[in-house]
């Protein structure tokens, strides 16, 4: 009987969905090991996720709170999380590979002294062995592996495993988060000002390359984007542009950037390099709007435009809209 | 202060992936490889912080194969002073196994601050920064894309979803960077003759055995065949028919 640890996200005292994905993940490995899930958490004034997790599938709730945790620390925090999963005698610990989860995670298994294995797409427990898939290469090969190590510490890809509703009804232990000299603390987050669609969650990337020739062109790609109603599309760009200044890193979409799986993907004067391709293949649909015929973007793309996009994208943008507007 | 600079020698991000016969590993022929793309913006950022404090060291050192000593000596004619290669034939591709190797090393040698980049990307890990700060002790900061450092404290920024946290972290401190922290130099003439006569050492690798084991590597599913709906303008029409119809996506 091995209990399956969740620690689980909070920020602004909210809960974060991508935990509930990971109780989810926890619950296929506990029905293996005939274990509970246990969800521990850290913060200041933890209650209502606490309460959260524990209608969500947690038998059980640890949550370390006191006002000496209101801010991230990641020494401070996977200490006190280490101790914990060391008194619950858990057989694995499991956390969403999210800015925090792939700080935290590995830290715990450092001070637990087993590895993690981060960006997991797939667990198992086959004979008491642990098991994931993850994807390496920026997705151009997937690799299984088997824990040699135990316990068991795994980060989970976001929106690869189905949030955890309802079950659980545990009870919430409380633990007083230690106060003390931290070694890294967050002292402030900025929330973005602008109210632009973060890249992974959007479910239209709308991508431009080379091909615009100039920075300005974008425009064109932002038109596109917007288009398609507010809150639904991003922009991505290409290595080429950001490498160039022409665009911020945080819209690069590729092996070096981000790594994309949206419903529709809209590649635009791009010409598909391999470690572009690497970032953007397992979106649902591809659409590529190219000059160049023979661009390799067109051997990965469901659908083709061999034009101008100063000609293709403004007719696209108003066809959209029109497409929109009548929804 | 001291600076260890942590690199990795990857396959070349526009290399084709094709796996190996033994089903665990790539096909190495035909591969070039590189520095990894992230590690360009930890030497820089150690080149930079040398320069604001006017002393101090950067050593560079990677846990890889012979061949590594090419990106080594890149290094050391970009500035680092110093280059060491702890050498193994096995992929690493297991952070246990690199940081503890990395960790007992390191605590052979005079260290306030570690740089490395926010992932290799080749086993994509993402993970090594903060598994080698809690073996050492250190503070830590992932996917730093802005830093100063003022009276032994860095002040780093990261992005995470639809935001961006500032971190004030201690020194001796690890620190994974991020693209974007700043723009790298490219080694000179000059720089290439200086390396030559700076210490270079390479060492057996203590190497801790991986916390995994790879069962296999496979390639994704193949796309099935798309096609080109038309030529410019006059074939948007037939795009949206397909997007709605077919895909669905509309």
């Amino acid at each position: 009987m091995s209990h399956i640890v969740v620690v689980a996200e909070v920020r602004g005292g909210k809960l974060k969905r991508p935990s509930l994905e990971s109780i989810t993940a926890a619950q296929q490995l506990a029905v293996k090991t005939g274990g509970q899930v246990i969800a521990i958490v850290c913060g200041a004034g933890l209650d209502a996720a606490a309460a959260e997790l524990a209608a969500n599938g947690a038998s059980k709730v640890v949550a370390i709170d006191g006002p000496s945790f209101a801010n991230y620390s990641g020494d401070a925090w996977a200490k006190a999380i280490t101790a914990q999963v060391q008194e619950s005698g858990a057989a694995a610990v499991l956390m969403a590979h999210t800015g925090m989860g792939k700080d935290l995670l590995p830290r715990v298994a450092a001070l637990l002294d087993t590895g993690a294995i981060t960006d997991v797409i797939a667990v198992s427990c086959e004979g008491g062995k642990f098991g994931a898939t993850k994807p390496v290469y920026a997705g151009k090969a997937a690799m299984k592996v088997t824990a040699t190590r135990q316990p068991f510490v795994a980060t989970l890809r976001p929106n690869n495993f189905a949030a955890a509703s309802g079950g659980g009804g545990g009870a919430t232990t409380r633990v007083a988060a230690p106060a003390g000299d931290f070694l890294s603390l967050v002292k402030e987050i900025v929330t973005a000002a602008s109210d632009k669609t973060p890249l992974q969650e959007a479910k239209v990337v709308v991508a431009g390359g080379r091909g615009l020739k100039e920075p300005q062109h974008f425009k064109l790609i932002e038109e596109l984007a917007a288009a398609f109603g507010p809150g639904v599309a991003a922009v991505g760009a290409s290595r080429a542009v950001v490498d160039a200044g022409w665009r911020p890193h945080g819209e690069q979409v590729g092996q070096t950037g981000k790594v994309v799986s949206p419903p529709l993907y809209i590649a635009i004067g791009i010409s598909g390099a391999i470690q572009h391709i690497a970032g953007m293949r397992t979106a649902r649909t591809i659409v590529a709007i190219n000059k160049d015929p023979e661009a390799p973007i067109f051997k990965i793309a469901d659908y083709g435009i061999v034009g101008d996009a100063f000609e293709v994208v403004p007719a696209l943008t108003k066809a959209i809209a029109a497409v929109v507007a009548h929804k | 202060m001291d600076i260890v600079v942590c690199i990795k020698r990857v396959p070349a991000t526009d290399a084709a992936i094709k796996i190996a016969a033994d089903g665990k590993s790539i096909e190495t022929a035909g591969v070039s490889y590189e520095l990894n793309a992230y590690d360009e913006f930890a030497l820089e950022q150690a080149l930079r912080i040398k320069e604001q404090l006017g002393a101090g060291s950067v050593t560079v050192v990677t846990l890889g194969p012979k061949e590594a000593q090419k990106e080594l000596r890149d290094a050391l004619a970009r500035g680092a002073d110093k280059a060491v290669l702890l050498v193994t034939d096995k992929w690493v591709y297991d952070t246990y196994s690199a940081s503890a190797t990395l960790a007992n090393w390191l605590k052979s040698v005079p260290c306030t601050l570690v740089l490395c980049g926010r992932q290799a990307v080749d086993a994509d890990n993402n993970q090594f920064a903060p598994a080698l700060a809690a073996r050492l002790g250190f503070g830590c900061v992932t996917e730093v894309s802005k830093l100063t450092l003022a009276d032994a404290t860095f002040t780093a920024e990261r992005d995470i979803e639809g935001a961006r946290e500032v971190v004030v972290c201690k020194a001796p401190a690890v620190l994974s960077c991020n693209k974007g922290l700043n723009e790298p130099r490219y080694a000179n003439l000059k720089g290439i003759m200086a390396a030559k006569k700076k210490p270079y050492e390479e060492v057996a690798a203590q190497v801790i055995a991986p916390a995994m084991a790879i069962e296999s590597l496979t390639l994704p599913p193949a796309r099935a065949a798309g096609r080109i709906v038309g030529n410019g303008a006059d074939a948007v029409p037939a795009l949206i028919t397909a997007l709605r119809q077919e895909a669905k996506a509309l």
